[in-house]
């Protein structure tokens, strides 16, 4: 199946500077896979360990939110339409933590 | 580096003030020059969707409410270029919770409030991979 992956602005610069691009997928599992293996530096973006996906990253798949479906393995059909949205998020530092966040 | 008027840098850090004791969050829309600096054109106000005992050290945009804001940037064929958030009572420097949030390419502001007044306010970017933040130069005027 065809599927179009459309990439947030913050990622574009890891996909070849591309806004979308199609790969063929059964799932959006698939789909991303096919993606992350075509650009490699894009999984750690998306990935916060081998299989699953940051709690920030959000699919949609032809604009329904897909966090409450079985996400991954959400089957797609061709012509389908998967969106990466991030989550902002953020927040206080504790002092501790400084050291590790800021440059040298 | 990103460059910013002196009424959006004002408009921060009264969203700051206002939203005090929580953190206040919102976009930052503009433009990516070509030079790699960024020019913000305007400021979007979000509400901060953490619950309300989160707010006070967290805050939370929520992909819908990006989604508005980028569509609201490109019918004035601008880009959200970056995010800009409060700290309440703590410093303007980013915590190993927002690293672990961030995502590149983007700035982001943070402005230190204290007992409802708002203080320093830096910009930082994220090194592309993922391993700190860079403080990023403010430039004050117009586009």
């Amino acid at each position: 199946m065809a599927v179009t992956i459309i990439i947030p602005t913050a990622l574009r610069q890891f996909a070849g500077g591309s806004s979308e691009l199609t790969v063929e997928a059964r799932t959006i599992g698939e789909a991303l896979d096919s993606l992350t293996s075509r650009h490699t530096e894009l999984r750690k973006h998306l990935y916060s360990d081998p299989n699953a996906l940051r709690s920030f990253v959000n699919i949609y798949l032809n604009d329904e939110d897909m966090r409450h479906a079985q996400r991954l393995e959400t089957p797609v059909k061709d012509g389908d339409t998967v969106m990466i949205v991030p989550s902002i998020a953020g927040g206080i530092s504790t002092v501790d933590e400084l050291e590790t966040v800021l440059s040298t | 580096m990103i460059k910013l008027n002196q009424n959006q840098i004002d408009g921060i850090r009264q969203h700051g003030e206002r939203d005090y004791p929580y953190e206040c969050c919102g976009l930052l829309i503009g433009r990516f020059s070509e030079e790699g600096r960024r020019v913000v054109v305007g400021t979007y106000q979000i509400s901060n969707a953490r619950e309300e005992e989160a707010k006070r050290n967290r805050f939370l945009i929520r992909p819908e409410e990006l989604m508005r804001g980028e569509r609201h940037a490109r019918k004035q064929q601008l880009d959200v270029i970056g995010f800009y958030h409060s700290h309440p009572d703590d410093q303007a420097i980013p915590s190993r919770y927002d690293l672990e949030h961030a995502w590149p390419v983007y700035s982001y502001i943070i402005v230190s409030v204290r007992e409802g007044r708002a203080y320093k306010l830096l910009s930082w970017e994220m090194e592309a991979d993922r391993s700190k933040f860079n403080p990023e130069e403010i430039s004050k005027g117009d586009q």
